[in-house]
Protein backbone atom coordinates (compact mmCIF):
# COMPACT_ATOMS: atom_id res chain seq x y z
CA UNK A 1 0.00 0.00 0.00
CA UNK A 2 1.83 3.09 -0.94
CA UNK A 3 0.54 6.14 1.40
CA UNK A 4 0.27 9.95 -0.20
CA UNK A 5 -0.04 13.18 1.77
CA UNK A 6 1.90 13.89 3.77
CA UNK A 7 4.46 12.44 0.66
CA UNK A 8 6.26 9.33 2.20
CA UNK A 9 5.97 5.92 0.88
CA UNK A 10 5.20 3.19 3.71
CA UNK A 11 4.35 -0.82 3.06
CA UNK A 12 1.71 -1.53 4.15
CA UNK A 13 0.39 -5.52 3.93
CA UNK A 14 -3.19 -5.56 3.37
CA UNK A 15 -6.07 -6.39 2.85
CA UNK A 16 -7.32 -4.66 5.83
CA UNK A 17 -9.50 -1.99 6.68
CA UNK A 18 -9.24 1.86 6.91
CA UNK A 19 -10.06 1.85 10.39
CA UNK A 20 -7.11 -0.64 11.08
CA UNK A 21 -5.01 1.48 8.78
CA UNK A 22 -5.72 4.66 11.01
CA UNK A 23 -4.68 2.20 14.31
CA UNK A 24 -1.71 1.14 12.78
CA UNK A 25 -0.40 4.62 11.81
CA UNK A 26 -1.75 5.98 15.14
CA UNK A 27 -3.35 8.38 13.29
CA UNK A 28 -7.05 10.13 14.71
CA UNK A 29 -9.83 9.30 12.21
CA UNK A 30 -11.08 12.89 13.25
CA UNK A 31 -8.27 14.18 11.59
CA UNK A 32 -8.32 12.98 8.31
CA UNK A 33 -9.85 12.09 5.30
CA UNK A 34 -9.01 8.81 3.49
CA UNK A 35 -9.02 8.78 -0.31
CA UNK A 36 -8.09 5.33 -2.18
CA UNK A 37 -7.22 6.27 -5.85
CA UNK A 38 -9.70 8.79 -6.39
CA UNK A 39 -12.81 8.18 -3.97
CA UNK A 40 -13.54 8.94 -0.72
CA UNK A 41 -13.67 5.46 1.40
CA UNK A 42 -15.28 5.35 5.04
CA UNK A 43 -13.73 3.55 7.64
CA UNK A 44 -15.07 -0.24 7.55
CA UNK A 45 -13.82 0.01 3.61
CA UNK A 46 -11.44 -2.71 2.85
CA UNK A 47 -8.26 -1.79 1.33
CA UNK A 48 -6.42 -3.90 -1.42
CA UNK A 49 -2.43 -4.62 -0.90
CA UNK A 50 -1.77 -3.31 -3.92
CA UNK A 51 -4.17 0.41 -3.35
CA UNK A 52 -2.75 3.47 -3.12
CA UNK A 53 -4.02 5.64 -0.48
CA UNK A 54 -3.97 9.29 0.16
CA UNK A 55 -4.25 9.76 3.71
CA UNK A 56 -4.90 13.74 4.05
CA UNK A 57 -4.97 16.05 7.23
CA UNK A 58 -8.32 17.66 7.57
CA UNK A 59 -7.00 20.18 10.46
CA UNK A 60 -6.38 23.69 9.94
CA UNK A 61 -4.53 26.13 12.33
CA UNK A 62 -3.80 29.48 11.18
CA UNK A 63 -5.57 32.78 11.45
CA UNK A 64 -8.97 33.24 9.68
CA UNK B 1 -21.34 1.27 5.34
CA UNK B 2 -24.33 2.28 4.00
CA UNK B 3 -25.73 6.02 3.10
CA UNK B 4 -28.12 7.08 6.18
CA UNK B 5 -30.71 8.40 3.30
CA UNK B 6 -30.64 6.16 0.45
CA UNK B 7 -29.18 3.26 1.50
CA UNK B 8 -26.45 2.96 -1.33
CA UNK B 9 -22.78 3.04 -0.65
CA UNK B 10 -21.22 5.76 1.80
CA UNK B 11 -18.31 7.65 1.39
CA UNK B 12 -18.32 9.05 4.52
CA UNK B 13 -18.97 8.58 7.72
CA UNK B 14 -19.66 11.12 10.35
CA UNK B 15 -19.09 9.52 14.00
CA UNK B 16 -21.33 12.24 15.63
CA UNK B 17 -24.46 11.42 13.93
CA UNK B 18 -23.52 7.88 13.85
CA UNK B 19 -24.28 7.83 10.21
CA UNK B 20 -22.53 7.62 6.65
CA UNK B 21 -23.41 9.61 3.33
CA UNK B 22 -23.52 8.75 -0.58
CA UNK B 23 -22.00 12.10 -2.24
CA UNK B 24 -25.39 13.19 -2.78
CA UNK B 25 -27.19 12.80 -0.04
CA UNK B 26 -23.40 14.27 2.36
CA UNK B 27 -23.66 17.62 0.07
CA UNK B 28 -26.98 17.65 0.99
CA UNK B 29 -26.80 17.22 4.28
CA UNK B 30 -23.70 20.13 4.02
CA UNK B 31 -26.27 22.82 2.24
CA UNK B 32 -28.89 22.01 5.16
CA UNK B 33 -26.70 22.79 7.59
CA UNK B 34 -25.28 25.63 6.64
CA UNK B 35 -29.18 27.04 5.16
CA UNK B 36 -30.39 26.15 9.03
CA UNK B 37 -27.31 28.07 10.58
CA UNK B 38 -28.43 31.49 8.04
CA UNK B 39 -31.52 30.87 9.36
CA UNK B 40 -31.50 30.06 12.96
CA UNK B 41 -29.25 33.63 13.41
CA UNK B 42 -30.81 35.81 10.91
CA UNK B 43 -27.39 35.67 8.79
CA UNK B 44 -27.95 37.11 5.66
CA UNK B 45 -31.65 38.37 5.01
CA UNK B 46 -32.55 38.38 1.43
CA UNK B 47 -30.98 41.08 -1.24
CA UNK B 48 -27.92 41.12 0.98
CA UNK B 49 -24.59 41.28 -0.53
CA UNK B 50 -22.07 38.93 1.39
CA UNK B 51 -17.93 39.25 1.48
CA UNK B 52 -16.10 36.33 1.64
CA UNK B 53 -13.25 35.79 3.51
CA UNK B 54 -10.97 33.59 0.94
CA UNK B 55 -7.98 31.73 1.86
CA UNK B 56 -7.86 29.56 -0.51
CA UNK B 57 -7.93 26.69 2.08
CA UNK B 58 -11.14 23.99 2.13
CA UNK B 59 -13.36 25.85 4.11
CA UNK B 60 -13.21 29.68 2.60
CA UNK B 61 -14.20 28.06 -0.60
CA UNK B 62 -16.44 25.65 0.69
CA UNK B 63 -18.51 28.21 2.25
CA UNK B 64 -18.59 30.09 -0.84
CA UNK B 65 -19.42 27.63 -3.22
CA UNK B 66 -22.33 26.94 -0.44
CA UNK B 67 -23.66 30.40 -0.58
CA UNK B 68 -23.82 30.78 -3.91
CA UNK B 69 -25.40 27.15 -4.88
CA UNK B 70 -28.13 28.44 -2.24
CA UNK B 71 -28.64 31.49 -4.66
CA UNK B 72 -26.80 34.15 -1.94
CA UNK B 73 -24.75 37.17 -3.72
CA UNK B 74 -21.56 36.07 -2.71
CA UNK B 75 -18.04 37.68 -3.62
CA UNK B 76 -14.60 36.88 -2.75
CA UNK B 77 -11.80 38.42 -1.29
CA UNK B 78 -8.55 37.25 -1.22
CA UNK B 79 -5.86 38.70 1.25
CA UNK B 80 -2.00 38.52 0.38
CA UNK B 81 -0.38 38.03 3.40
CA UNK B 82 3.42 37.17 1.74
CA UNK B 83 4.10 34.07 2.95
CA UNK B 84 5.97 32.46 0.24
CA UNK B 85 5.45 29.87 -1.38
CA UNK B 86 2.18 29.60 0.77
CA UNK B 87 0.93 32.65 -0.03
CA UNK B 88 1.91 31.80 -4.03
CA UNK B 89 -0.24 28.46 -3.89
CA UNK B 90 -3.31 29.73 -2.21
CA UNK B 91 -3.97 32.44 -3.65
CA UNK B 92 -3.43 31.01 -6.98
CA UNK B 93 -6.04 28.58 -5.78
CA UNK B 94 -8.66 31.44 -4.96
CA UNK B 95 -7.93 32.76 -8.70
CA UNK B 96 -8.60 29.41 -10.05
CA UNK B 97 -12.08 28.74 -8.28
CA UNK B 98 -12.84 32.08 -8.93
CA UNK B 99 -12.35 31.98 -12.83
CA UNK B 100 -13.93 28.07 -12.69
CA UNK B 101 -17.04 29.62 -11.39
CA UNK B 102 -16.85 32.35 -12.73
CA UNK B 103 -17.63 34.38 -9.58
CA UNK B 104 -15.79 37.75 -8.35
CA UNK B 105 -12.63 38.06 -6.29
CA UNK B 106 -11.68 40.78 -4.84
CA UNK B 107 -7.40 40.73 -4.17
CA UNK B 108 -6.06 42.79 -1.39
CA UNK B 109 -2.17 42.66 -1.14
CA UNK B 110 -0.65 43.60 2.46
CA UNK B 111 2.88 44.35 0.80
CA UNK B 112 1.91 46.08 -2.28
CA UNK B 113 -0.90 47.73 -0.52
CA UNK B 114 0.22 48.04 2.93
CA UNK B 115 3.78 48.12 3.47
CA UNK B 116 4.52 45.12 5.32
CA UNK B 117 3.63 41.15 5.35
CA UNK B 118 3.07 38.70 7.79
CA UNK B 119 6.65 37.46 8.18
CA UNK B 120 7.76 41.41 8.77
CA UNK B 121 5.44 41.75 11.08
CA UNK B 122 5.62 39.21 13.29
CA UNK B 123 9.48 40.08 13.04
CA UNK B 124 8.53 43.23 14.43
CA UNK B 125 6.50 42.64 16.77
CA UNK B 126 8.27 39.76 18.44
CA UNK B 127 4.92 37.85 18.87
CA UNK B 128 3.70 34.58 16.63
CA UNK B 129 3.04 35.58 13.52
CA UNK B 130 -0.80 34.02 13.61
CA UNK B 131 -1.42 37.42 15.83
CA UNK B 132 -0.23 39.76 13.57
CA UNK B 133 -2.34 37.40 10.56
CA UNK B 134 -5.54 37.66 12.62
CA UNK B 135 -5.27 41.12 13.27
CA UNK B 136 -4.74 42.20 9.90
CA UNK B 137 -7.75 40.08 8.19
CA UNK B 138 -10.63 41.13 10.52
CA UNK B 139 -8.84 44.54 9.74
CA UNK B 140 -8.90 44.37 5.99
CA UNK B 141 -11.97 42.01 5.57
CA UNK B 142 -14.42 44.93 7.54
CA UNK B 143 -12.68 47.55 5.97
CA UNK B 144 -13.23 46.36 2.51
CA UNK B 145 -16.43 45.49 2.80
CA UNK B 146 -17.49 48.14 4.22
CA UNK B 147 -15.94 50.21 1.38
CA UNK B 148 -16.85 48.34 -1.13
CA UNK B 149 -21.05 48.33 -0.13
CA UNK B 150 -21.15 44.70 1.56
CA UNK B 151 -23.55 43.99 4.13
CA UNK B 152 -21.90 40.88 5.39
CA UNK B 153 -18.36 39.57 5.71
CA UNK B 154 -18.82 35.51 6.04
CA UNK B 155 -15.84 33.65 7.11
CA UNK B 156 -14.87 29.78 7.26
CA UNK B 157 -14.80 29.12 11.08
CA UNK B 158 -16.00 25.75 11.68
CA UNK B 159 -17.07 23.20 14.63
CA UNK B 160 -13.62 22.23 15.20
CA UNK B 161 -12.35 26.19 14.66
CA UNK B 162 -14.85 27.60 17.23
CA UNK B 163 -14.77 24.76 19.90
CA UNK B 164 -10.87 25.31 19.76
CA UNK B 165 -11.59 28.66 20.02
CA UNK B 166 -14.29 28.36 22.71
CA UNK B 167 -11.60 25.89 25.28
CA UNK B 168 -8.98 29.13 24.74
CA UNK B 169 -11.43 30.90 25.80
CA UNK B 170 -12.81 28.75 28.87
CA UNK B 171 -9.42 27.93 29.70
CA UNK B 172 -8.40 31.72 30.90
CA UNK B 173 -12.06 32.56 31.27
CA UNK B 174 -11.86 35.40 28.80
CA UNK B 175 -15.43 37.11 29.69
CA UNK B 176 -14.89 39.59 26.90
CA UNK B 177 -14.35 37.27 23.89
CA UNK B 178 -16.91 34.62 25.65
CA UNK B 179 -19.51 37.84 25.53
CA UNK B 180 -17.89 37.93 21.76
CA UNK B 181 -18.05 34.25 20.47
CA UNK B 182 -21.36 33.44 18.66
CA UNK B 183 -21.86 32.37 14.79
CA UNK B 184 -23.23 36.08 14.24
CA UNK B 185 -21.65 39.34 15.39
CA UNK B 186 -24.22 42.04 14.42
CA UNK B 187 -23.01 45.47 12.38
CA UNK B 188 -22.08 48.49 14.76
CA UNK B 189 -21.13 51.60 13.67
CA UNK B 190 -17.52 51.18 11.78
CA UNK B 191 -17.83 47.38 11.88
CA UNK B 192 -19.84 45.06 8.99
CA UNK B 193 -21.92 42.27 10.27
CA UNK B 194 -19.85 38.97 10.43
CA UNK B 195 -20.91 35.89 10.04
CA UNK B 196 -20.03 32.03 9.97
CA UNK B 197 -22.58 29.60 8.72
CA UNK B 198 -20.04 26.46 8.79
CA UNK B 199 -19.96 26.61 12.26
CA UNK B 200 -22.45 23.65 12.66
CA UNK B 201 -20.03 21.40 9.82
CA UNK B 202 -16.84 20.11 10.92
CA UNK B 203 -13.35 20.48 9.08
CA UNK B 204 -13.38 16.96 8.44
CA UNK B 205 -16.49 17.29 6.05
CA UNK B 206 -15.69 20.48 4.95
CA UNK B 207 -12.46 18.88 3.38
CA UNK B 208 -14.84 15.75 2.00
CA UNK B 209 -17.10 18.43 0.75
CA UNK B 210 -14.46 20.11 -1.15
CA UNK B 211 -12.94 16.49 -2.28
CA UNK B 212 -16.74 15.21 -3.78
CA UNK B 213 -17.68 18.91 -5.28
CA UNK B 214 -14.24 18.76 -7.03
CA UNK B 215 -13.21 21.95 -5.31
CA UNK B 216 -9.35 22.30 -5.77
CA UNK B 217 -8.12 23.79 -2.27
CA UNK B 218 -4.50 23.90 -1.20
CA UNK B 219 -4.21 21.44 1.07
CA UNK B 220 -0.78 21.70 3.10
CA UNK B 221 -1.19 24.24 5.91
CA UNK B 222 0.34 27.54 6.75
CA UNK B 223 3.77 27.18 7.54
CA UNK B 224 4.17 30.03 10.07
CA UNK B 225 1.09 28.49 12.18
CA UNK B 226 3.02 25.01 13.02
CA UNK B 227 2.75 24.27 16.43
CA UNK B 228 0.08 26.98 17.54
CA UNK B 229 -1.85 27.34 20.72
CA UNK B 230 -5.29 26.64 18.42
CA UNK B 231 -3.64 23.41 16.72
CA UNK B 232 -3.02 21.89 20.55
CA UNK B 233 -6.62 22.98 21.22
CA UNK B 234 -8.18 20.70 18.38
CA UNK B 235 -5.51 17.68 18.94
CA UNK B 236 -7.37 17.83 22.50
CA UNK B 237 -10.68 18.27 21.19
CA UNK B 238 -9.86 15.49 18.79
CA UNK B 239 -8.80 13.34 21.18
CA UNK B 240 -11.97 13.42 23.01
CA UNK B 241 -14.08 13.04 20.29
CA UNK B 242 -12.07 10.05 19.13
CA UNK B 243 -13.21 8.46 22.63
CA UNK B 244 -16.78 10.05 22.40
CA UNK B 245 -18.37 11.19 19.37
CA UNK B 246 -20.55 13.96 19.53
CA UNK B 247 -18.15 16.21 22.32
CA UNK B 248 -16.81 18.56 20.15
CA UNK B 249 -20.39 19.96 18.77
CA UNK B 250 -21.64 19.48 22.70
CA UNK B 251 -19.36 21.70 24.19
CA UNK B 252 -19.97 24.03 21.46
CA UNK B 253 -23.71 24.11 20.76
CA UNK B 254 -24.15 23.68 24.91
CA UNK B 255 -22.20 26.84 25.08
CA UNK B 256 -24.00 28.71 22.20
CA UNK B 257 -27.89 27.55 23.65
CA UNK B 258 -26.91 28.03 27.78
CA UNK B 259 -23.77 29.97 28.30
CA UNK B 260 -22.84 32.70 25.86
CA UNK B 261 -25.41 35.28 26.95
CA UNK B 262 -23.94 35.14 30.39
CA UNK B 263 -21.07 36.87 29.08
CA UNK B 264 -22.96 39.08 26.44
CA UNK B 265 -22.51 42.48 29.06
CA UNK B 266 -18.48 41.85 28.96
CA UNK B 267 -18.26 42.04 25.32
CA UNK B 268 -20.75 45.22 25.48
CA UNK B 269 -18.65 46.98 27.66
CA UNK B 270 -15.69 46.79 25.42
CA UNK B 271 -17.36 47.71 22.34
CA UNK B 272 -19.22 50.24 24.20
CA UNK B 273 -15.94 52.43 24.84
CA UNK B 274 -14.58 52.04 20.98
CA UNK B 275 -14.07 55.78 19.43
CA UNK B 276 -12.15 56.44 16.12
CA UNK B 277 -8.65 55.57 15.01
CA UNK B 278 -6.63 58.94 14.44
CA UNK B 279 -5.00 57.42 11.12
CA UNK B 280 -7.32 55.28 9.60
CA UNK B 281 -10.71 55.88 11.47
CA UNK B 282 -11.44 52.43 12.28
CA UNK B 283 -13.15 51.76 15.80
CA UNK B 284 -10.98 51.39 18.52
CA UNK B 285 -10.43 51.70 22.38
CA UNK B 286 -7.30 54.18 21.88
CA UNK B 287 -6.15 56.73 20.01
CA UNK B 288 -4.55 54.47 17.32
CA UNK B 289 -5.89 51.35 16.29
CA UNK B 290 -4.40 47.89 16.57
CA UNK B 291 -4.00 47.65 12.73
CA UNK B 292 -2.09 50.83 12.57
CA UNK B 293 0.03 50.32 15.40
CA UNK B 294 0.88 46.93 13.61
CA UNK B 295 1.78 49.02 10.21
CA UNK B 296 3.82 51.57 12.54
CA UNK B 297 6.10 48.72 14.50
CA UNK B 298 6.77 46.98 11.04
CA UNK B 299 7.64 50.30 9.71
CA UNK B 300 5.38 50.38 7.47
CA UNK B 301 3.56 53.48 8.77
CA UNK B 302 5.29 56.50 10.51
CA UNK B 303 2.32 58.21 12.19
CA UNK B 304 4.10 60.99 13.95
CA UNK B 305 5.92 62.00 10.57
CA UNK B 306 2.11 62.42 9.40
CA UNK B 307 1.30 66.04 8.97
CA UNK B 308 -1.62 66.88 11.86
CA UNK B 309 -4.31 67.73 9.58
CA UNK B 310 -4.23 64.36 7.42
CA UNK B 311 -4.84 62.22 11.03
CA UNK B 312 -8.05 62.24 11.62
CA UNK B 313 -10.23 64.19 14.29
Amino acid sequence: MLLRNPKREVEIEGPLTVAALLVRLELNPESVLVICGDTLVTRDARLAHDDTVEIRSVISGGAR
Amino acid sequence: MKCRVCRGPAVIDIRRHNAGFCTEHFVHHCEEQVRRAIKDHHMIEPGERVLVAVSGGKDSLALWHLLVTLGYDADGLYLGLGIGEYSHDSGAAARAYATTQGVKLHEVDLSADYGYDIPAAATATHRAPCGACGLSKRHLFNAVALERGYDVVGTGHNLDDEAAVLLGNVLRWEAGYLGRQHPVLPAAPGFARKVKPLYRLGEREMAAYCVLQGIDYIVDECPMAAGNKHLGFKDVLNTLEDRSPGSKAAFLFGFLERGHDRFVADAGEERDALGECAVCGAPTPGEICAFCRLRQRAGALDVDAMPVELRRE
